[in-house]
């Protein structure tokens, strides 16, 4: 006796959250089977291993054509096909759209082009996520990235609407989108040491301070040329990041800026002697970086820059990270009394970013 | 008189693309009803159009406006070739035909083809303006109701019962006809959706006219079916009680009013004597069959057996006179129609005065081409003769009328077997005819009628009992004759007093046939009929025992016709009725007795089955009060039915069963182990593993010794195809497998809503048919129905102490009649009137109880609902009206349904989700009132691949549309505003593959009443769910660039 034909529909869509879970990684069903049965599901409920690769099937089944809706969320609470109570249609869709740090982390600044998928047989290998869950997590990337690229307006907000995932997951994309756009290198052995949350933390950073949408409040004219938008950098602010050179160009300004920051740290630093030896390199780091902005290479290589001109001398030094934010607050601050400055503003918006970005990425 | 019907076409969206070269699609809308015609315009480039037509106005007849369906086809335009078409959408206007249903239906439907499924979907806004007609000789029946419900609507009251109405309808199937095998498959599908659809149309109005003609407003009980004869034709058939209704302004206004003027009283003097002797009632099965005409019309008349216990019997005289009397009376009240028969389950308090047992009959006929589809007598002929049959065994057993009605074929090529089961029982007039009733009399039969358990009394004389049964004095009333088993089709009486709560129970048997050709074919059929309904009858009356149980409600026994087999398969729910004596044990005999080793074999067996019954009572909390031997008195049987006894014991002494009489009043029931096979059923009944802990199940309409519900539903169809292995297959091995197959999907099902424990799976409707030669399908629809665990402990241990008590206390259906209740009872009882009120009363505080408990459910679930997923999207709503640039909103799109919905206030955004529709087999919904009736579902679907492997094969086609099915539902009823459908049902689920070609079709019929709820705890939670199924401006991604 063979079962040719066994299904189960409920007026209301029965989802078993413990099975969305294994199809999501990306099990056969066989394997979700033999996983459910290792869980002791068995012994739990009673139930033999027949039903649950019967209750198994039914819900991989639900879920094959649940994926197509879950592509275009909005159109699953449109649609009439399942019921499915709003709470439930949430958990679907945060979990479809939820991704592996480790999966993130291979992709993350990479193009999301066909190249990109065709080394997802390695990251699979690498990362031991199934070839099939990384196919849905490289998707999904690019499906949102497809939708909002070419959007005005926020870019959470944006991936929000569109998307209907919650406000944590949103930024995340927002994160993801932002770095495939502006394709930063994230991948060099020296950037292992950084987490998809250090990542996201500097991409919201600079998507709030350094983009075009984040100028104004509001474009005054919605049809200028410009682009409104969160996914570029703001170009003539890179432009403009060009003038910061004085700072280390004009010896006297270095002098005078180095100086002021001493005097105000002397004996609050625990490594001040270092502080000092270094604070010309790492300030014509830090300027340099800024400078550079202009040239999309550069751009990519920002992390790389910022990790080897900064993070890396002062780890050296063994600097605690207490110490390296006061020394950026100073080291900022003192600008504002460098009288022959005169792009302050400009430097707030530069340096403000990059404060917030350095203390993120300095751990071990 | 005309009557004119409007349509509008609003707007549709999700749009298949049409055109590859630009993804999008240039849409366009045909509306048509009976021969006209009319297009909206084309919406070019777009999967979201926006018509926003004029309205298009039919001016027809009302009949036509009942039989027609209005179809809605969605094309796409092409200007170099043909139109292509998306798809269609069939409504069936009848709902805005009676005054108190719908009065607009308005929203999105889903836009069907019969090869691709759902393909987007459409609004419509579909009215109305009916003028009254008062000519007498009309043809239409616009204004009578009809429900699917097998009880008084909720929010109605039976004014007068009018009894039984049927009208069948015959055409030749469009999928035979010669023009079939030149149209595509699409073609076909949608010619036999529309032919079905006007079919029952016609056939609906049919029946109003004939219920017109009794005088009555309304069709309870509409039960209505295909057949799908294959080369032979297409049947329609439906049954249904006549009804006379009123709307109940508020339940408790209610007062029994009979005083609507009779007119055309033709009682008719003639007194029928109770039927003597048993003419077609066998307690064995082997009878020769009668009637068998061998013509090209041929016919074997199947005997039938009529369920209840089997026994020796004592005589009583008590009562005699009485049920004499009102054996007349109501006679003269039913015996008038020619089929007294009632297809409700349930009865309003008062109507059930006995019940004498399950009524059935069979017979099996050869099909044959309908000729004139004018003139459909032959089948009409079948059903009447079937009917007859039935009337005659509810007379010999003392009953004018039969109850729980209802009807079913199997199909087999050219092979039918007709079926007609029910339960004889004794009404009360009173509800059966317009005016006078003498009320003395009524009074005196009112007396006599303990509350609880009168139902059980029997209606037949003790000493011409129409077969040997074993009679003691009620448990309950002490004064009146119970018979030692009750099976019955019906649902549980409100007011029967129940020990511990009921069960599931199901008889499962399989027969190897050979292949044959017509005659000879029906001749084996029929021969193997008598043997499958005893073994059935054994079957559960041995479960039944096992569980401890004394009584059967709901029983349906469907026998499946097969090309090498037949299936029987018997649904029951076992209850411990107080009434009933205790059930005796199981014993067990060996054939050979000096064998040592079998010796311990057997005793082995015993001891395992006395194991599981005591399990079984345990489980079920059946500790019936002990009853002191001196008031029941032994019931030593009477020599004379001893003798008859036997007699009929030697006829079936091929058969495992013989009574032991040598156990003296506790009849035991004896199994005789002298081969396998009667080995096979021992360890069979043994092996049913009762539903794990939290669960319990039932096929009737409430879980006897349940009565807490909270309000959380599933409703859900599981569908079995199993392909049983060629080789040698046997009997035996067959049974094992379907027993198998049933025994697993009730585990599967077990395990899926184990979430929802502790629940009970109510309703639990098994169809078993046989596709194919090796293949058998097990279809099952139920709905699982939460409860409050705690609460039902309490409960059951107040009320094992006052079992007598609670009996009116635990449902709400009762609400609807209390003062009738009481002021009918009250006269009648030992103890004084106030405290039985005020013990119902308290006792009935259990409902409000378990209200409070469902608004806090409730609430939680509302909590969840207004989840963050709804702040996202008001949001995203206030954020996009500055800086996106989408354009198009779809808020014009959205005519709200109408004014049924009570909180539109509800904030906007919450209404953005599609609205629920709840879907349940029952004739209520736990925790909420109906409010409104709405009008019956009754939808035909047919969905046919070529690329069955690419949809995910036979489980992947099946799975998708079924859900299609219940979205059309839940589609319709929403568009008429209603927000659940209850007393649903699949009628049919016929499902053919040919996987070689890559191809499936299946046929789907449902239906049931669409209606408006409200919870009875919190208006509020509704804004959750309210059915409005509009669009808001950000809902789709096509829309914006």
């Amino acid at each position: 006796m063979t079962s040719e034909l066994d299904i189960f529909v409920g007026n209301t869509t029965l989802i078993d959250e413990d099975v969305y879970r294994l199809w999501l990684d990306g099990y056969s069903v066989n394997d979700a089977v033999a996983l459910r049965v290792r869980s002791g599901i068995l012994e739990q409920t009673g139930a033999t291993a027949g039903v649950l690769q019967s209750d198994t099937m039914d819900h991989y089944r639900t879920f094959h054509m649940l994926e197509r809706l879950l592509h275009a969320p909005p159109k699953l609470l449109h649609q009439l096909i399942f019921q499915i109570p709003p709470s439930r249609q949430a958990l679907l869709i945060e979990r479809y759209y939820t991704f592996d740090e480790a999966f993130v982390r291979e992709v993350l600044g990479k193009k999301l082009s066909k190249g990109t998928k065709k080394d997802l047989d390695d990251i699979s290998t690498k990362t031991g996520i199934t070839l099939k869950s990384c196919r849905r997590q490289f998707d999904n990337f690019k499906r949102v990235f497809k939708v909002v690229e070419e959007m005005r307006g926020s870019l959470v907000d944006n991936i929000q609407q569109h998307f209907l995932l919650s406000d944590r997951l949103a930024r995340d994309y927002a994160a993801i989108v932002f770095f495939a756009n502006n394709r930063f290198e994230t991948g060099k052995k020296k950037l292992q040491y950084l987490s998809f949350g250090d990542f996201a933390f500097c991409a919201e950073l600079m998507i709030q301070n350094w983009t075009l949408g984040a100028v104004g409040e509001a474009p005054t004219d919605p049809d200028s040329q410009m682009d409104d938008m969160d996914v570029d950098l703001d170009k003539e602010f890179l432009q403009d990041l060009k003038e910061l050179k004085v700072l280390v160009a004009d010896k006297d300004l270095l002098d005078l800026h180095k100086s002021l920051v001493c005097t105000v740290l002397r004996g609050k630093l625990s490594v001040f002697s270092e502080m000092e030896t270094n604070f010309k390199n790492l300030s014509r780091g830090l300027v340099n970086v800024a400078a550079k902005l202009t040239h999309n290479k550069d751009v990519r290589d920002l992390f790389v820059d910022l990790v080897e001109k900064f993070v890396e001398p002062c780890r050296s030094d063994h600097w605690p990270l207490s110490d390296v934010r006061l020394f950026l607050t100073q080291y900022s601050v003192s600008v504002h009394s460098l009288d022959g400055f005169r792009h302050q503003v400009l430097w707030d918006r530069y340096m403000g970013t990059l404060r917030g970005c350095l203390l993120r990425l300095y751990h071990d | 008189m005309p009557g004119k019907l409007k349509v509008k076409i609003v707007a549709g969206r999700h749009l298949p693309v049409m055109d590859r070269a630009s993804d999008l699609t240039d849409a366009f809308v045909e509306v048509k009803f009976g021969n006209t015609t009319f297009k909206t315009d084309v919406y070019l480039k777009s999967l979201n159009p926006q018509w926003n037509s004029e309205w298009f106005k039919f001016e027809v007849d009302d009949e036509d406006l009942q039989d027609e369906p209005l179809q809605i086809t969605v094309l796409d335009h092409d200007t170099y070739s043909a139109n292509d078409a998306i798809g269609k959408v069939y409504i069936d206007i009848d709902p805005l035909l009676y005054s108190e249903a719908a009065t607009v239906i308005s929203g999105w439907f889903p836009i069907y083809d019969t090869i691709h499924g759902i393909r987007g979907e459409i609004n419509v806004v579909v009215k109305v303006d009916l003028f009254n007609d008062l000519n007498r000789f009309r043809q239409s029946s616009c204004g009578v109701k009809f429900f699917c419900t097998t009880s008084i609507p909720k929010c109605y009251r039976a004014v007068v019962i009018h009894g039984f109405v049927e009208e069948l309808v015959v055409n030749e199937d469009p999928e035979y006809q010669w023009i079939d095998r030149i149209r595509t498959p699409r073609a076909s599908n949608e010619a036999r959706q529309r032919l079905i659809s006007l079919m029952s149309g016609e056939l609906q109005r049919k029946i109003g006219l004939k219920v017109l003609e009794m005088r009555g407003n309304a069709v309870v009980g509409y039960l209505q079916c295909f057949d799908l004869e294959g080369e032979s034709g297409l049947v329609v058939r439906a049954i249904g009680t006549a009804c006379t209704l009123d709307k109940l302004s508020s339940p408790a206004a209610f007062l029994p009013a009979c005083n609507s003027p009779s007119k055309e009283m033709k009682e008719s003097p003639l007194v029928h004597p109770p039927s003597h002797g048993c003419r077609s009632t066998h307690n064995s099965p082997i009878h020769t069959a009668t009637g068998s005409r061998l013509t090209q019309n041929f016919s074997v008349s199947v005997p039938t057996l009529i369920y209840t216990g089997t026994g020796s019997g004592s005589a009583g005289k008590e009562g005699g006179p009485l049920k004499a009397l009102l054996r007349q009376q109501t006679q003269s009240a039913l015996e008038q129609r020619e089929f007294p028969f009632l297809t409700l389950t349930a009865f309003p308090p008062g109507l059930l005065v006995h019940v004498g047992g399950v009524v059935s009959a069979r017979s099996v006929k050869l099909l044959d081409r309908i000729h004139n589809p004018d003139e459909p007598e032959t089948r009409d002929a079948w059903w009447a003769e079937i009917r007859q049959e039935i009337k005659s065994h509810a007379k010999a057993l003392g009953c004018h009328a039969v109850v729980g009605y209802s009807e079913s074929t199997s199909i087999c090529e050219e092979v039918c077997i007709l079926s007609a089961s029910g339960t004889a029982a004794v009404l009360n007039p009173r509800f059966l005819q317009e005016g006078t009733v003498e009320g003395s009399l009524e009074q005196r039969i009112e007396e006599n009628l303990p509350v609880g358990c009168g139902f059980c009394h029997i209606p037949y004389d003790e000493l011409n009992m129409p077969f040997p049964a074993h009679l003691t004095y009620c448990y309950n009333c002490r004064k009146q004759k119970v018979p030692d088993v009750l099976f019955t089709t019906i649902d549980l009486p409100t007011d029967a007093v129940v020990v511990g709560k009921g069960c599931l129970i199901q008889a499962r048997l399989c027969r190897l046939k050979k292949k044959a050709q017509a005659e000879a074919n029906a001749t084996a059929i029929s021969n193997l009929l008598p043997f499958m309904e005893y073994e059935v009858h054994t079957q559960l009356m041995n479960k039944l025992k096992l569980k401890g149980m004394n009584a059967l409600f709901g029983l349906r026994i469907q026998i499946t016709v097969g090309e090498n087999m037949l299936m029987g398969l018997a649904s029951a729910t076992g209850v411990y009725l107080a009434a009933l004596p205790t059930p005796g044990g199981i014993q067990i005999a060996g054939k050979t007795p000096n064998d040592g080793s079998y010796e311990q074999h057997i005793s082995h067996m015993q001891k395992k089955i006395n194991d599981t019954i005591a399990k079984n009572k345990e489980l079920y909390e059946i500790n019936p009060p002990e009853v002191s031997e001196e008031i029941i008195g032994s019931p030593i049987p009477e020599p004379r039915q001893r003798s008859r006894l036997l007699r009929s014991q030697s006829e079936s002494s091929d058969e495992v069963t013989e009574l032991d009489l040598s156990h003296g009043k506790k009849d035991a029931f004896v199994l005789e182990i002298d081969d396998a096979d009667a080995m096979e059923d021992v360890h069979s009944l043994l092996t049913d593993v009762p539903p794990p802990s939290g669960f319990y199940s039932c096929n009737t309409e409430i879980m006897p010794g349940i009565n807490n519900w909270t309000s959380e539903i599933q409703m859900f169809t599981s569908v079995r195809v199993v392909r049983l292995s060629s080789l040698n297959l046997t009997n035996q091995a067959l049974n094992k497998n379907f027993n198998g197959l049933c025994e697993n999907l009730l585990k599967s099902l077990y395990f899926k809503l184990r979430s929802m424990t502790p629940c009970c799976l109510c309703h639990v409707n098994f169809t078993v048919s046989l596709p194919e030669d090796e293949l058998i399908q097990v279809t099952v629809t139920a709905v699982a129905i939460t409860f409050d665990k705690n609460q039902a402990l309490q409960t059951t241990k107040a009320h094992a102490e006052k079992s007598l008590q609670r009996a009116s206390a635990d449902n709400e259906e009762m609400l609807q009649f209390p003062l009738e209740l009481c002021s009918d009872s009250l006269p009648s009882h030992a103890f004084p009137a106030a405290k039985e009120h005020l013990e119902s009363a308290s006792s009935n505080s259990g409902t409000p109880a378990a209200q409070r408990a469902t608004s806090v459910d409730y609430s939680s679930f509302a909590d969840r609902c207004s989840s963050w997923i709804e702040l996202i999207k008001l949001k995203a709503q206030t954020i996009r009206r500055g800086s996106i640039k989408t354009t198009v909103t779809v808020e014009k799109a959205s005519p709200m349904g109408d004014g049924n919905f009570r909180n539109r206030s509800a904030p906007p955004c919450a209404s953005s989700t599609v609205g629920v529709v709840k879907m349940t087999p029952l004739s209520f919904i736990p925790g909420a009132k109906i409010t409104k009736y709405l009008g019956i579902i009754n939808m035909f679907f047919i969905r046919e691949t070529t690329s069955l492997r690419e949809e995910g094969g036979v489980s992947g086609f099946l799975h998708a549309f079924i859900a299609e099915v219940f979205a059309m539902v839940r589609a319709h009823v929403a568009a008429l505003g209603g927000n659940a459908v209850v007393s649903y049902i699949m009628k049919q689920c016929v499902f053919m593959e040919n996987p070689s070609k890559n191809q499936a079709q299946c046929l789907i019929n449902v239906s049931g009443d669409a209606v408006v709820f409200v919870r009875e705890s919190d208006l509020e939670v509704m804004s959750a769910q309210q059915p409005a199924v509009n669009c808001q401006p950000s809902c789709t991604g096509e829309v914006t660039t």
